[in-house]
């Protein structure tokens, strides 16, 4: 690989040295200086149209575009002078002229760069005295909603849907102050990928109607998580209000998802928002389920696997930590571990390298292959008379009930108890969902992500890896973990692909497995 | 071809000019001639997006505007799509979104045939083309008046651009023999 | 020649020479009147030759920034690649209509500019873009395309050179910004006419991404005579006092003046003289008040400072203002400024192609303000407003339309102050409120 030249130059008094060809306003990032701007983003191709990123550089007779502007060497940048001030207030105020000041009902207020830019930097009064453009609010199709009156035409939304997504349903429509962000009729914005624009757009112009009027922005509390809803790992935001998820956004990664998250993705949330959850330790008494406590449950679960064959059920979403451990209790008991992978068509975002929504609809099949379990034995075809089976997660659609009468002794552990179990379970222990818990996932191309916890448990629900632990020491095995690193560290140790990562290290970004060949088996259609 | 008003009642809506009604199968325009001219077209420019204005001006040509059925069809000659066509139609003011009178006049009144009086001339189309307003059709679908943005022929104010043909240097008084020769 | 005039003694036809004569439209008509030799000349001599003879005669660009031609094409360099040669017949400038008698009544004049440009920017292609309201000079210029290349002029084996020369003709359809090149670049491309970002330059990436050079029409149509007569007979037209402007240039003539028209004289010339010698004056009892002399975007003379001008690049930026395309807009003792003003701003608010921000919304802003004033409804404030978003939207935009909004509103109040300030001082309304001065209805 050949090494970009660097080149030195100053930002706001800050040295700084940076790779040939990168522009101004990416230098003043690494600087540690922010260039105000709306039309660029780093995930798009540059427009150079809002002007909102002028900055002074010496020697250059006009203000220069930072988007639009390569460094060079010796180049002396301001970004704060009142020259350039001047130009910013100019662009806010030009901007506001036909923005409704709606900023009370507006979605985006809170995480409006129009708001949060006037209130740094723009005047405190307008001196437009006119009638302001008046446009109907349009229904874009999909889950998308356009209030042209506050757009601000950046057309960030145009350029992601022709140059990322490459399905150009979006324009920009007539010219002059007139002009709009407009569509074809009969064309909506069903696009799976079509939901970025809503991100993308620095103002309240494009919105989701999925989140319209649920949350101010700034009520929300967000954590970092990683998408369950493909393979492909997609890094996101978990939104919360009041313990409930609102929204999931997509949260930058350069080696998975950029900046992107697709519509399956964002809509998955709802899953985490439950309300049928499992929220007390169950065991069955006589012919009902009772509720337990934790120490109980535990030593009834174990009581259930002794001396029995043992065949688990996961589900591919469980957590790298949870995996690992019902691979030790496989191994205590000589068992065996099954999962089953959901199947969907493929979506690419062609613009992106290597992203896509994966056929695999599941965060960790890459993680379950490389801990031991099999996707390809059938449950039906392994159980056999008299097994104990152990079912972690999997909600059990579409299997035919009789195999679980084959079955000894039952135990789930899960957000919810299928039907199918309630009579036939001897013991359910709940457990969190995804945004309940920390832990780890390993994506398709066996890059391995922590996620956070983003909400609290219902009940006395604990995390998967958790009740694992306390059932692996339950039937004899070493679990005394405390913590998702703990188990990790066990994990690491204990298999090669993940020996060199440490949990801490993964960082927000995560850090790959170093072995050839953890590709998606699955995921060939895709890529 | 009929060009008598719509029978949907409005008094100033003329018919369009072919494609007029909804329940009438669009009818393509790049076939048969039209369909070898765009080839020749096409062999112009090292891209096909690149005929988008002459494929255009091919279809107003044809049927008098472009209808939202013709960028449908420029799009999926062109390999491009309708909202990307929408796009550069409505960045143009030549082309027409909408039907427009049998006669299409429009009138410069940038400044240096506003200051030649180029407003009475608009005036004066207006009052004998029977047009209620700027860019609204005669009750009998014969004529729209609209102010343009400088022909580019200031020294022969006012310039009168009426469909393709230029009329140079006109004057209030000439308005009404104007008028009464477009049939 | 000041067509539809009789050529005035004090002219310098070159271009204009055959304005007015039918007989030049024809191919054989053009070939009578010397026409194509110089291409037949061009066409067997070395392209940096010609880029060297091009460069020594100071032929700068005509469409109106004035870049030395000579030294645009000699960014082009025999690399292999694609080339591309852009004809600018956008003419859009308000006020300029040079273009349009060239193409009308030398259409074979542009061609054989063109043709001899593309050889000499090695380029074997060439667009020449002619906005989509001149339906008679696109007549003219395609027939005169078709006629050469049924003569082999152009072609596979351009007038038996052995080079290809394909020249097309491509009509714009209403867009004032398309005359911006790399605007036009987009427009040919099939896209909305957008203003690029620079760099890069057209000579490193312009139509199509390829190297590309663009001239004005009537700089490719002078290029002819240079070739044939060398650069040291296009050196005599020019002041002696002033090597940086040479040739002769076509003013396009138009408002209040009795003769309006285009009128060819070689650069330097007196302006006072020009208007009211060549062009007759004002027309009778009037008196000239104000000047716009290089199409609508440089900034208003007054008569005094019209008179006092020079009419080369230097003259006219000593003057306050530029030379831009030549079109020469004359106002006399009637006209409101204040009305005027407002209805160049409209124009470019109604030509703004929405990109930049300044701009878009800028042009607009602007001429609500000045209609406002116009409609007797300004405040002493707006002035200053005006002003100040003018400075707003100067230098900050990736083209020029924002700035050439700006400047009639400066120039205008500058030199016209008092006739905003009396239309403001005669609004009764002691409110701000626009609408609010309308009066009931007695």
């Amino acid at each position: 690989m050949t090494e970009k030249k660097m080149v030195s130059l100053t930002i706001e008094g800050r040295p700084v040295s940076v790779p040939e060809g990168m522009s101004i306003l990416e230098a003043a990032k690494m600087a540690g200086v922010l260039v105000p701007h709306y039309c660029y983003h780093p995930g798009l191709p540059v427009a150079g149209v809002c002007r909102m990123c002028l900055v002074d550089v010496e020697k250059m007779p006009k203000l220069a575009p930072a988007c639009a502007t390569s460094v060079a060497e010796g180049q002396v940048v301001h970004v704060h002078t009142p020259k350039v001030l001047e130009a910013r207030k100019g662009v806010l105020e030009f901007l506001l002229i036909n923005h409704p000041l709606d900023c009370p009902i507006c979605d985006q207020a809170g995480e409006c760069e129009l708001q949060d830019y006037t209130f740094a930097e723009g005047r405190a009064d307008s001196r437009y005295r006119e009638p302001k453009r008046f446009n109907p609010v349009e229904d874009f199709g999909g889950d998308v909603l356009y209030v042209p009156n506050r757009c601000i035409l950046c057309t960030r939304c145009v350029r992601f849907m022709s140059e990322v997504a490459q399905d150009p349903v979006l324009n920009v429509s007539e010219r002059g102050d007139r002009a709009f962000i407009g569509k074809a009729e009969g064309h909506d914005l069903t696009d799976p990928w079509a939901g970025n624009v809503v991100d993308l757009c620095p103002v309240g112009a494009l919105l989701s109607k999925d989140f319209l009027n649920k949350a101010r922005a700034w009520e929300l509390d967000r954590a970092p998580t990683i998408c369950t809803g493909c393979s492909q790992g997609c890094n996101a935001v978990a939104e919360t209000r009041d313990n409930v998820v609102v929204r999931i956004r997509p949260r930058p990664n350069d080696q998975v998802n950029q900046y992107f998250l697709c519509d399956t993705g964002r809509m998955g949330y709802r899953e985490f928002n439950r309300r049928d959850r499992l929220e007390q330790p169950l065991v069955q008494a006589g012919h009902a389920l009772e509720v337990t406590d934790w120490a109980g449950a535990i030593a009834a679960a174990s009581r259930a696997l002794a001396g029995r064959r043992l065949t688990t059920l996961v589900s591919p979403n469980l957590s790298n930590e949870a995996l690992f451990l019902v691979n030790r209790l496989c191994a205590v008991a000589e068992g065996q571990g099954l999962f089953r992978v959901t199947m969907g068509s493929v979506a690419p975002l062609p613009g992106a390298h290597d992203l896509a929504l994966r056929a695999e609809r599941a965060a960790n099949a890459t993680g379950a292959r490389l801990l031991g379990f099999s996707d390809t034995a059938n449950l039906a075809d392994t159980v056999q008379l008299g097994d104990a089976l152990l079912i972690v997660g999997d909600n059990l659609d579409g299997i035919d009930p009789t195999v679980f009468d084959r079955a000894d002794a039952i135990v789930y552990i899960g957000t919810a108890l299928p039907d199918v179990l309630s009579a036939r379970v001897q013991v359910a222990l709940p457990v969190t969902n995804t945004l309940e818990e920390d832990g780890t996932l390993t994506n398709l191309r066996g890059r391995v992500q922590r996620y956070f916890q983003a909400k609290a448990a219902p009940g006395v629900a604990r995390p998967t890896w958790y009740v694992l632990a306390d059932l692996l020491t339950a039937c004899g095995g070493a679990g005394a973990y405390y913590t998702a690193p703990e188990v990790f560290a066990a994990l690491t140790a204990a298999h090669a692909p993940f020996a060199a990562l440490r949990y801490e290290s993964l960082g927000l970004t995560g850090g790959c497995i170093t072995q050839a060949g953890a590709a998606d088996t699955h995921a060939g259609a895709g890529q | 071809m009929s060009h008598g008003p719509s029978a949907s009642g409005g008094a100033i809506v003329a018919a369009p000019p072919t494609d007029a009604h909804h329940d009438v199968p669009y009818e393509p325009v790049f076939v048969g001639t039209a369909r070898a001219e765009l080839d020749t077209i096409l062999s112009r420019y090292p891209t096909k997006q690149a005929a988008l204005l002459p494929a255009l001006w091919m279809i107003q040509d044809a049927r008098g505007w472009i209808s939202p059925a013709a960028m449908e069809e420029v799009a999926s000659v062109l390999a491009i799509t309708p909202a990307y066509v929408k796009g550069v139609v409505s960045f143009y003011t030549m082309y027409h979104q909408h039907p427009v009178g049998r006669h299409f006049i429009q009138v410069c009144t940038t400044t240096p045939c506003n200051v030649c009086g180029a407003e009475d001339v608009v005036k004066a189309f207006l009052e004998h083309t029977g047009c209620a307003d700027l860019g609204l059709t005669s009750a009998d679908g014969r004529f729209t008046v609209i102010e343009v943005e400088c022909l580019g022929a200031c020294g022969f104010a006012t310039p009168v651009m009426i469909n393709n043909a230029f009329v140079d240097a006109v004057t209030p008084d000439a308005v009404p023999r104007i008028v009464s020769e477009l049939a | 020649m000041g067509y539809p005039h009789p050529s005035h003694p004090r002219e310098t036809p070159v271009l204009s020479r055959y304005f007015g004569d039918p007989g030049a439209r024809t191919l054989d008509g053009w070939r009578q009147r010397g026409g194509y030799e110089a291409l037949q000349q061009a066409l067997a001599t070395d392209p940096q030759e010609l880029q060297t003879i091009v460069k020594d005669s100071g032929l700068r660009g005509r469409g109106g920034a004035g870049f030395p031609t000579g030294m645009k094409w000699s960014f082009m360099k025999p690399d292999g690649k694609t080339h591309y040669l852009c004809c600018n017949a956008d003419e859009s400038e308000p006020g300029t209509f040079k273009d349009r008698e060239i193409m009308r009544w030398t259409p074979h004049g542009l061609v054989e500019g063109v043709a001899l440009a593309a050889h000499a920017i090695y380029a074997e292609t060439a667009y020449i873009y002619i906005r989509g309201e001149f339906t008679e000079p696109y007549a003219y210029v395609t027939r005169a395309v078709e006629d050469a290349y049924a003569a082999g002029i152009l072609g596979a084996n351009a007038m038996g050179s052995g080079r290809r020369v394909d020249v097309h003709v491509h009509r714009g359809a209403g867009a004032y910004i398309c005359g911006e090149e790399t605007a036009l670049m987009n427009s040919l491309e099939g896209r909305r006419g957008n203003p690029r970002i620079k760099p890069p330059f057209p000579a490193v990436a312009g139509l199509f991404g390829k190297p590309t050079t663009i001239n004005n029409v009537e700089t490719l149509t002078t290029v002819p005579y240079i070739i044939k007569n060398g650069a040291d007979w296009y050196k005599q037209f020019g002041r002696p006092d002033n090597p940086k402007s040479i040739g002769t240039k076509l003013f396009s003539v138009c408002g209040n003046i009795s003769r309006p028209g285009n009128y060819e004289v070689a650069l330097g010339f007196p302006m006072g003289e020009f208007l009211n010698e060549l062009c007759g004056g004002p027309l009778p009892g009037r008196e000239i008040k104000a000047v716009i002399p290089g199409g609508s975007s440089v900034p208003i003379l007054t008569r005094e400072e019209a008179e006092a001008a020079i009419m080369d690049y230097e003259g006219m930026v000593a003057a306050g203002t530029m030379l831009g395309s030549g079109g020469v807009i004359v106002f006399d003792d009637r006209q409101d400024m204040v009305r005027q003003i407002a209805r160049l701003t409209r124009f470019y608010a109604h030509e703004s192609c929405a990109q930049c921000s300044q701009c878009r919304e800028g042009t607009a802003w602007t001429t609500r303000i000045m209609e406002r004033i116009r409609d007797g409804e300004g405040t002493a404030e707006d002035l200053d407003t005006l002003l100040a978003i003018a400075e707003n939207m100067s230098g900050k935009t990736i083209c020029v339309l924002s700035d050439s909004c700006a400047t009639p509103v400066v120039s205008g109040l500058r030199k016209f102050r008092h006739e905003f300030e009396a239309r403001i001082a005669a609004n009764r309304s002691m409110v701000t409120v626009p609408g609010a001065s309308r009066a009931p209805a007695a």
